[in-house]
């Protein structure tokens, strides 16, 4: 079958284009971001082929000078993750086939990643995201030696298999919203990561593990768009992990940041009217911080001007007193 | 068509233009709206993240109350959409959870057996109105409009939970409607990606500059505006843009519709009885191309 190729080429020869719909007023994570332009081939390959394959024969047969990343080609060493047609997958488990767009397939690497050339980004300052969440078991015992092993229930691993199944290939970054305007965001691998030892029962530093994922560029630093789940080759489900690692952050009384007042006044919102109170939620959840605060006036004078503000008195629903039932009987903390 | 009409707390509170225009379009469409006036918020995911057992409660409680009126829940806004139908999937596919939650509203008057279909009036259009329908009450086409889609998270993601394995057309459905109601759907990256909205409160700046900077591409692929089936993405895309376009260093000016404002303009309505006039970003420069003045 023959299928056309198109990829996204970082300066193989010198030639620089501008890409296309880019926006460059508002920084992007690396400035390094580079200029590309597109270049399109043809293969003949069997119908079953992988994306891969076709990036593979255009190097061997048509155009040394195309650079790719890749090794075991079969969906385990995570080196081959590039953009394919506009969302990350790994290019050896893509066929070719199903990711046939108006006659051609598109890959590149995506712009909110440095690339070192071609498909080949380089994947540093992602390691270095990584190592950042301390990735191993910490422990304040001395372990057992080294011809025993150290035995946890069974249970409690099955909670960490989906973690376990991560292969740094980096999918989840390239599409993850929040790190393509924060680069400071630990983003979703790193993250899933984190929850990963921390919910170990062998972990030791559980406390001091959350403390740090609740600052800045940590867990409430995630938009909650679900892409890392959507992209995620081996069902990490990163979001989700990220999810988890908040509720441990907040039961365990890391809960002087923006996200908890906001889950608070939200709860408190719901629990007393049955509805979302969006005159108060703002304020609420930014507390005492003041520049932030301030920073928030112009839009509510906007939205004021445009007759957008809520009713000042926020009106309670009827049958109120069923949903104050269900908060005192499941609310947990937000009774 | 009779529906349980589940408003969400912004339709009812800043976004009172989404309520309107939602109430104006039934009757064209046939639409018989029971309001759920009793049904809660649905959490809108924060809860789910802190409590998932006050959530599923709170949600079971909603499914219930539309299907003891023997209706699909009709919703009008992604976000109440996503969450609703994620805590409907569990409800339905995990007996102890569903066990669970009736233990705790069993003697509320209510009890979910599972069988509510949760339907965000954009599928409904597709899957239950019917195009026929919707194309007879055209008398309005927009053509000359370049309509750049926004969807909004989720209505999209995850996939299992809303039924886009089965559906997949679901993720088209507004690119169809824009073509449908005569006008050109701008094709952008954007249009699946993250408003920002959720990270407000807690990274404003890199909150708007996700927004701001899908509106641009849209703005770059010739978009007279955007439109929206989520009033959460509104309130960043629309509420927030001037301050949007100070992040991003340029002027922005696009306006944001939501859905059944577009629909109302297709369907004759005026643009002050869908409260165009009620936007932060005005709506004018986009009327004037189909010849009509808020």
């Amino acid at each position: 079958m023959q299928f056309t190729i198109e990829v996204g080429r970082y300066n193989p020869e010198g030639t620089y284009a501008p890409q296309a719909a880019r926006v460059e007023s508002y920084p992007p994570p690396w400035n390094a971001s580079p200029p590309r332009h597109v270049q399109t081939y043809t293969v003949e390959l069997p119908e079953h082929a992988v994306v891969l394959d076709a990036l593979i024969a255009i190097r061997e047969y048509q155009d040394e000078s195309l650079a790719v990343r890749c090794a075991c080609r079969s969906a385990i060493c995570g080196s081959c993750a590039m953009w394919i047609n506009g969302h990350a997958n790994l290019a050896c488990k893509s066929k070719l086939s199903e990711f046939t767009e108006n006659g051609k397939t598109r890959v590149e690497c995506p712009p909110s990643m440095p690339v070192i050339r071609d498909l080949i980004w380089d994947m540093g300052p992602f390691f270095a995201k990584h190592r950042n969440v301390r990735p191993w078991l910490e422990q304040k015992q001395p372990v057992p030696g080294p011809l025993e092993e150290y035995r946890v229930a069974n249970e409690s691993m099955e909670e960490l298999i989906q973690e376990v199944s991560c292969i740094s290939c980096g999918a989840c970054l390239m599409d993850c919203e929040s790190y393509a305007v924060n680069a400071n965001f630990l983003g979703p691998q790193a993250l899933a990561q984190a929850y990963r030892y921390a919910a170990d029962p062998r972990d030791e530093i559980t406390n001091e593990r959350l403390r740090s994922y609740s600052e800045s560029g940590g867990v409430w630093d995630c938009t909650h768009c679900y892409e890392c789940v959507a992209q995620c080759p081996k069902n990490v489900a990163p979001l989700e992990q990220i999810l988890k690692l908040r509720k441990m952050a907040v039961d365990a009384g890391f809960t002087n940041n923006a996200g908890t007042r906001h889950a608070d006044a939200f709860a408190n919102s719901v629990k007393h009217s049955g509805r979302l109170n969006e005159l108060t939620l703002m304020p609420k959840s930014l507390g005492f911080n003041i520049v932030e605060q301030l920073r928030s006036i112009p839009s509510a004078i906007n939205m004021m001007r445009a007759g957008k503000l809520p009713p000042l008195i926020h009106p309670v629903i009827p049958g109120i007193e069923r949903i104050r039932t269900i908060f005192q009987r499941v609310g947990g903390r937000f009774k | 068509m009779k529906v349980a009409f589940f408003t969400g707390c912004v339709s009812k509170g800043a976004c009172p233009e989404l309520y309107a225009s939602a109430k104006a379009i039934a009757q064209p469409l046939g639409l018989e709206l029971e309001e759920l006036t009793e049904a809660p918020c649905t959490g809108a995911g924060v809860l789910s993240e802190q409590n998932p057992e006050l959530a599923d409660s709170l949600n079971g409680l909603t499914l219930a109350m539309a299907e003891s009126k023997g209706a699909d829940l009709m919703t009008i806004c992604s976000t109440c959409q996503g969450v609703l139908s994620n805590h409907n999937y569990r409800l339905k596919t995990e007996a102890q959870r569903l066990g669970r939650v009736n233990a705790t509203i069993g003697d509320q008057g209510y009890r979910y057996s599972g069988s509510t279909n949760v339907k965000h009036l954009l599928w409904m259009l597709f899957e239950d109105i019917g195009l026929d329908r919707v194309r007879a009450a055209i008398t309005r086409k927009l053509t000359g409009l370049k309509i750049a889609p926004f969807y909004g998270c989720y209505i999209l993601r995850p996939v299992e939970a809303l039924g886009l394995r089965e559906r997949p057309e679901r993720k088209t459905y507004l690119e169809q409607l824009i073509a449908l109601l005569g006008a050109e759907p701008v094709e952008y990256r954007g249009a699946t990606k993250c408003c920002g909205f959720p990270m407000l409160t807690f990274n404003r700046e890199a909150s708007l500059a996700m927004g701001g900077k899908h509106i641009i591409e849209a703005k770059e692929k010739g978009a007279d505006l955007l439109v929206t089936p989520c009033p959460l993405c509104h309130l960043n895309l629309d509420g927030q843009q001037p301050d949007a376009a100070r992040v991003m260093k340029r002027k922005i000016d696009v306006p944001i519709f939501h859905l059944p404002q577009l629909l109302g303009l297709a369907f004759g309505l005026s643009p002050q009885e869908l409260r165009l006039d009620r936007h932060v970003v005005p709506t004018a420069a986009a009327l004037e191309k189909v010849e009509l003045k808020v």
